[in-house]
């Protein structure tokens, strides 16, 4: 490691400073949308109809309004989305979840739009609504084919298993619950030019849809992020519908105008996390290995395609998790329904598809009484030919035991363990539990085509530097990464970094920040950037020190020297010396993630880059009484690579963590039987709180852990820890049997693991 | 022409055309156009609005105090200093608290972060942190999706109790009821109403207007039925002095109806333990730094959380009207789902609660989906009397959740007086809560489950009493 570089160096997050004191400004509150109108969108109110009639002349003529917009006022496409165009930005003849926006008004003041939405009429002829996985499939209500990954004859294999286990699971639906709720500004500019700001992870896509709304060429929009105060996945597609009301509306009254959703209407209009309903059967041998795995699973995808192809891709990709599996059938297919359009959501399937391998364990250890962290240590990928994920990937040299060793080491198991026991068998009304969770997770997006990044850097004549890059920060420290790159890569001081906001003007053509992979592509793109300036700025600083111009040099410490360290001048001298000798001091940089490639027909290729790997051990408190839990000790080992900022990544990782355990046990979305959300907000829906956080965690990462061909060695982190919560699962269900001691019995624990559904699961094994 | 008047980083706001009734919240961003303050849910439940009040009636002379600034109505704000996220800093030095949040990684979105920064920065200015709960209550109101909140835990404990220097110091005794005549004060046709004393209360309620007690006002903000933009006139409690305050007797307690939460609990952490362990788990540290004892028990609510445990001390409620005061059972006050005794232009002035005897024992539970910050599935609060012959006397439980009220469980106490406080007896007294209650199922709870959970309750009670020997303390 050079001594003056940043890389590798924990750091406060970028904005840290502007977060403390109110100064970070979010597209709410940026100078541009001081003057703006706003924009309030009424729902539809029922899941599915027929549009009759809709009344809006009393609302329009309404003190304060300017204009109220229908599907009809839509002035290009009126149907836009991330894959297939088949979201109405309104909906015009039919209604097809509960919240769908359905007109737009917009005004001097929110209370303005809201007295005239008062005053609309809608008239919709009610029609029967598919409201549930099951509905949708007895209904045959899907999208597209079955997505299928198989291999050998699962069925003879089940046949002749020592042990068979079948299950069926449901994973909740999550809501992402970002503090920031959907917002975006639309400013009309001379000559037909757009400039929108948006709280979205997809800033391209913004520019396409409004482009595609509006129905003009896309060089007319330019879409700025400024930031985002959380997205989770919740703002990678779905920001853009926002978007695309504000352009509307500001299309027809030719002023800006500005929408921020209040919690109730984000949380009644956009999609959560994909609830999936799994069958499977497991085949295990006497030594406890998994022989076949067979599994049909279905997500529901909402009213809409979104993302879920690929959501669905990525859970099957993770019904193996860090097992080989040497024979099996994984069937996923997308529900069709009438509510919400389910979205991306940290680890994007990859959370629905392991748990559905981790119940087959927890079943299988409960029903045979063995320790289930035996059973998964003994069935992680090793040698070939345990090598082969199921869509016959190659896994190199997966971490898993060591991971597994180093980590009991750490955490103290076998002690605690017997700890653990004794105080069980004292303790009639409160047990304990130690379960050991690891994660592997695949990194890249599995389409292809979206394994590229591009940035753009500006060196100014005083050696100070801007970046620009396509990614977005939405508090996971991509900006400061990626800071920390530039630093590295020209060998100046973190300071003399400015990592500007995310624009469509300065990086087109972007995809968009998500799959964990925003520093792995950006940061390869801002390296190619640098190495370009690089290459520039050598021949000018060798000029100046009275070297050959193509001697190697070192950029180092704010100066550029000879690798033999005799001379050197100041970086900003040779950014000088090169404006006088005419040469760019700005370049742009590029990167396609090599290798990737996946046959959907076939169920077969490589649709990962690298692997990122952990583990968790968890213990819990049960309380049989009223079925509360409590964290008690978590300790994590993280394999992020060569940390590129490993405050960062812890940050990551103790968030990530908190969001799953979130998902599996306190976030319980309602739905009214006619389609409605009925936890709209923070009284009823439950995110954790600062009390649920575990009581002790240690994080550690992993070390001499280095990735061979990412930047800086580095791998992602912001999804796999996610899953790591779901250790949490198998520690509670273990504490559940704990207050029996009967063994060789399945638990039944309905998810999310509420304190409703563990005094459930204790009452029911009580009889 | 009145106006609302009132500090503002130390700087002086007036305002004299704005409706009285819309929150802070929305003056700082929507008025003043300062955005330092976030939205997050405008209900009170995610602590990013979070900002800080100077509170000059506290016992112990004038607190520091985070409350939910989209549960603070704009007329409140009169009189009083206020602080928000963009006070602290002075140019580029950042106050302690900015300072370990920098240092901790305590933000990553940031957007929950000018409300942790406020939270803690009560926390700095507190001197109470003699246990490790209070620094957990203190964060309970503030959600965060990014953090996993170690980093936010470890800045809280670095800054608790710090006393850094203030220099909003020498405003920090204006209040509500500073000196002065009450204050008036109409705006956008809705007025607002702040008597000084209890006489000149009379007058503002016996107008004609649509008119409104303001408690803390964390219900009546969000009240869907009678939004507070749709009343005619607010009359806020906040200025009347002899509203507020714990008196303890030696043998009953008087309890201030405009005693805000927060000073309950610590009123009542020595003498009352039972309502101080309710008081933990009571919303978050700004809802008790805003809500009061009045308003939780006129709001009437089927799981207010002070109902069970005043049910069970045996408490009542003195009434205040023009026509002087009366006092009537706690158990005769909640008259229907969100009804109450109240008349007309009658509020509730104090609570009376008898002290425990000392052959008297008592605790009190509350079951939520989340542990902080969650209103019960199911709350529960017991008294029992130990008789000479260590048989149970006396026996006053009530619950919160299973009925349309807060109410006693006549058949449980029943089954229990009488009979020796063991498990045997606890648990023919769990049984009988079937006959007590018919719970309703709701997103809360099943039916079912809040049947199981009000008979656990009873089981763990007893073993709590068969702990401590079946001895009063
Ligand atoms: C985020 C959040 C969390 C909460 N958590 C809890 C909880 O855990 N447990 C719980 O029990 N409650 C909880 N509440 C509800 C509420 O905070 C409490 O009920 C609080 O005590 C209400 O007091 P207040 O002074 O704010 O009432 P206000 O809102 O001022 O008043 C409530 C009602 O009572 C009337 N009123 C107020 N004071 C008087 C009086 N002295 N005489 C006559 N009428 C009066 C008002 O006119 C109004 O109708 C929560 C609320 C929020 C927003
Ligand atoms: S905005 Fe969430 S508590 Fe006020
Ligand atoms: S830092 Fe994002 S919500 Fe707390």
């Amino acid at each position: 490691m050079r001594p003056t570089t940043p890389l590798h160096r924990p750091h406060p997050h970028e904005s840290a400073r502007l977060h403390v004191t109110g100064g970070a400004l979010y597209v709410d509150e940026l100078p541009e949308a001081r003057n703006a109108r706003i924009g309030l969108i009424v729902p539809a109110g029922v899941a599915h109809g027929r549009v009759v009639r809709i009344e809006r002349s009393r609302a329009e003529s309404a003190p304060g309004i300017d204009a109220v917009l229908l599907a009809s006022d839509i002035p290009g496409e009126a149907l836009i989305g991330p894959i297939a165009h088949d979201e109405p930005v309104l909906a015009g003849d039919e209604v097809r979840y509960a919240g769908q926006p359905i007109a737009l008004i917009v005004g001097e003041s929110l209370e303005a739009c809201r007295d005239a939405a008062g005053l609309m009429r809608f008239e919709i002829e009610e029609l029967p609504a598919t409201l549930s996985i099951a509905a949708a499939i007895a209904e045959e209500s899907f999208f597209g084919d079955p997505h299928i990954i198989r291999r050998g004859d699962v069925e003879a294999a089940l046949e002749s298993a020592q042990t068979r286990v079948e299950g069926e699971l449901s994973t909740p639906a999550q809501d992402h619950f970002y503090l920031e709720t959907q917002a975006a500004l639309a400013l009309p500019l001379e000559a037909g030019g757009w400039q929108i700001f948006s709280s979205s992870q997809n800033p391209t896509e913004v520019q396409q849809l409004v482009a595609r709304t509006l129905g003009v060429g896309r060089h007319r929009v330019v879409c700025d992020v400024p930031r985002m105060g959380g997205a989770f996945g919740g703002k990678e597609s779905q920001g853009a519908l926002f978007a695309c009301l504000a352009a509307i509306g500001a299309a027809r009254i030719g002023r800006p105008v500005k929408l921020r959703l209040t919690r109730r209407e984000d949380m009644a209009m956009t999609g959560p996390r994909h609830p999936f309903w799994s069958t499977y059967e497991a085949g295990f041998d006497r030594d406890g290995l998994i022989q076949a795995f067979k599994v049909a699973t279905y997500a529901d995808g909402g009213f809409s395609l979104d993302l879920s192809p690929a959501i669905l891709s990525r859970a099957l990709f993770h019904l193996d998790n860090s097992y080989y599996i040497p024979t099996l059938r994984f069937e996923g297919r997308i529900c069709r329904t009438h509510k919400p359009s389910t979205t991306a959501f940290r680890g994007f399937g990859g959370p629905q598809g392991m748990a559905v391998i981790e119940d087959a364990i927890n079943r299988f250890a409960e029903r045979t009484g063995r320790d289930p962290t035996s059973v998964r240590v003994r069935n992680f990928y090793g040698e070939a030919p345990r090598d082969r994920a199921p869509y016959h990937q190659r896994i190199p040299e997966p971490r898993l035991s060591r991971i597994h060793s180093e980590l009991s080491a750490d955490a103290e198991v076998e002690s605690r363990a017997s700890e653990i026991a004794v105080f069980n068998a004292g303790s009639l009304h409160v047990k304990r539990a130690l379960a050991f969770q690891p994660v592997k997770f695949g990194i890249a997006f599995t389409n292809r085509i979206l394994n590229q990044a591009g940035a753009l850097v500006h060196v100014y004549r005083d050696g100070t530097v801007q970046v620009n890059h396509g990614g977005t920060e939405m508090g996971q420290g991509l900006h400061t990464k990626m800071q920390v790159v530039c630093a590295d890569e020209l060998g100046i001081p973190l300071d003399n970094v400015r990592v500007m906001r995310t624009s469509t003007g300065k990086v087109p053509n972007t995809t968009p920040t998500a799959a964990s992979s925003g520093s792995d592509l950006n940061g390869q793109a801002i390296a190619d950037a640098c190495a370009k300036l690089r290459a520039r700025l050598g021949p000018v600083a060798a000029g100046m020190m009275g070297r050959a111009c193509d001697e190697d040099l070192c950029f180092e410490g704010d100066r550029i020297a000879t690798t033999d360290a005799e001379r050197s001048v100041p970086f900003h001298e040779v950014a000088m010396q090169a404006w006088l000798e005419r040469v760019s001091l700005s370049a742009t940089g590029y990167y396609a993630t090599p290798g990737i490639s996946y046959d959907i027909e076939a169920g077969r290729g490589c649709p990962f880059f690298y692997f990122a790997y952990g583990g968790a051990f968890v213990e819990v408190a049960l309380d049989g009484r009223t079925g509360r839990h409590r964290l008690l000790r978590v300790d994590i080992l993280h394999d992020v690579g060569n940390s590129l900022v490993p405050s960062i990544d812890r940050g990551q990782i103790e968030g990530g963590f908190l969001q799953g355990v979130g998902w599996l046990t306190c976030e319980e979305r309602i739905e009214s039987p006619d389609g409605r959300v009925v936890t709209l907000g923070p009284s009823t829906y439950k995110i954790p709180a600062a009390g649920d956080a575990p009581r002790e965690l240690r994080i550690r990462l992993l070390d001499r852990a280095g990735e061979s061909r990412t930047i800086g060695g580095s791998k992602a982190v912001g999804e796999p820890p996610f899953m790591l919560a779901l250790g949490v699962v198998t520690a509670l269900r273990q504490a559940v049997a704990a207050f029996d001691g009967r063994t060789a019995s399945e638990v039944e624990l309905r998810l999310p693991a509420t304190p409703e559904s563990l005094l459930r699961a204790i009452e029911t094994r009580a009889g | 022409m009145s106006c609302i008047r009132f500090h503002l980083n130390g700087k002086t706001v007036e305002e004299s055309r704005a409706r009285p009734s819309i929150t802070l919240l929305d003056y700082l961003r929507v008025h003043l156009g300062l955005y330092g303050t976030k939205e997050g849910c405008a209900e009170g439940d995610c602590g990013a609005c979070t900002v800080v009040i100077g509170d000059p009636g506290a016992p112990g002379g004038p607190v520091y105090r985070a409350v939910n600034s989209c549960l603070l109505l704009l007329g409140e704000a009169h009189g009083r200093h206020v602080i928000t996220v963009e006070g602290l800093a002075e140019g580029e030095v950042l106050h302690p608290v900015q300072e370990a949040l920098v240092r901790h990684g305590g933000s990553q979105c940031g957007y929950c972060t000018p409300g942790v920064v406020m939270s803690l920065f009560e926390a700095a200015h507190r001197a109470d942190f003699d246990r490790p709960w209070k620094l957990a209550d203190q964060i309970s109101g503030n959600l965060c999706r990014c953090t996993g909140y170690g980093p936010i835990r470890d800045a809280a404990k670095e800054v608790a109790g710090c006393q850094p220097p203030d220099r909003y110091a020498v405003l920090l005794s204006d209040g509500p009821a500073g000196p002065g005549e009450s204050f008036r004060y109409t705006g956008e046709g809705q007025e607002f109403v702040r008597p000084r004393r209890l006489e000149d209360l009379w007058d503002a309620l016996d107008s004609d207007a649509r008119c409104a007690v303001a408690g803390g006002t964390t219900d009546l903000v969000l009240d869907a039925k009678q939004p507070a933009r749709t009343i005619g006139r607010l009359v806020s409690l906040s200025g009347i002095e002899e509203l507020r305050g714990v008196e303890k007797g030696e043998r009953r307690w008087s309890i201030g109806a405009m005693t805000p939460l927060a000073e309950l609990e610590e009123a009542a952490e020595e003498g009352l333990p039972m309502l101080a362990s309710m008081l933990r788990y009571f919303g978050s540290r700004q809802i008790k730094n805003l809500g009061t004892v009045g308003g939780n028990l006129c709001t009437a609510s089927p799981v207010g959380d002070l109902a069970p445990c005043f049910l069970a001390l045996g408490a009542s409620v003195i009434l205040a009207s023009r026509g002087g005061r009366r006092e009537i059972s706690i158990d005769r006050f909640f008259t229907g789902y969100r009804e109450t005794a109240l008349q007309p232009r009658e509020i509730v002035a104090s609570v009376a609660v008898p002290v425990p005897r000392e052959n008297e024992i008592g605790a009190a539970f509350k079951v939520c989906k989340r542990r902080e910050l969650d209103i019960a599935t199911v709350s529960a609060a017991f008294l029992i009397e130990l008789g000479n012959e260590g048989k149970i006397s006396g026996a006053r439980i009530a619950f919160g959740g299973m009925a349309a009220t807060p109410s006693r469980a006549p058949s449980v106490e029943a089954t229990l007086l009488g009979s020796e406080p063991s498990s045997a007896s606890f648990a023919a007294a769990a049984a009988a809560i079937d006959s007590d209650f018919e719970p309703i199922g709701d997103h809360r709870g099943s039916a079912s489950y809040r049947g199981a959970l009000a008979r656990n309750l009873v089981l763990e009670f007893g073993d709590s009493i068969e702990m401590r020997g079946g001895e009063a303390k």
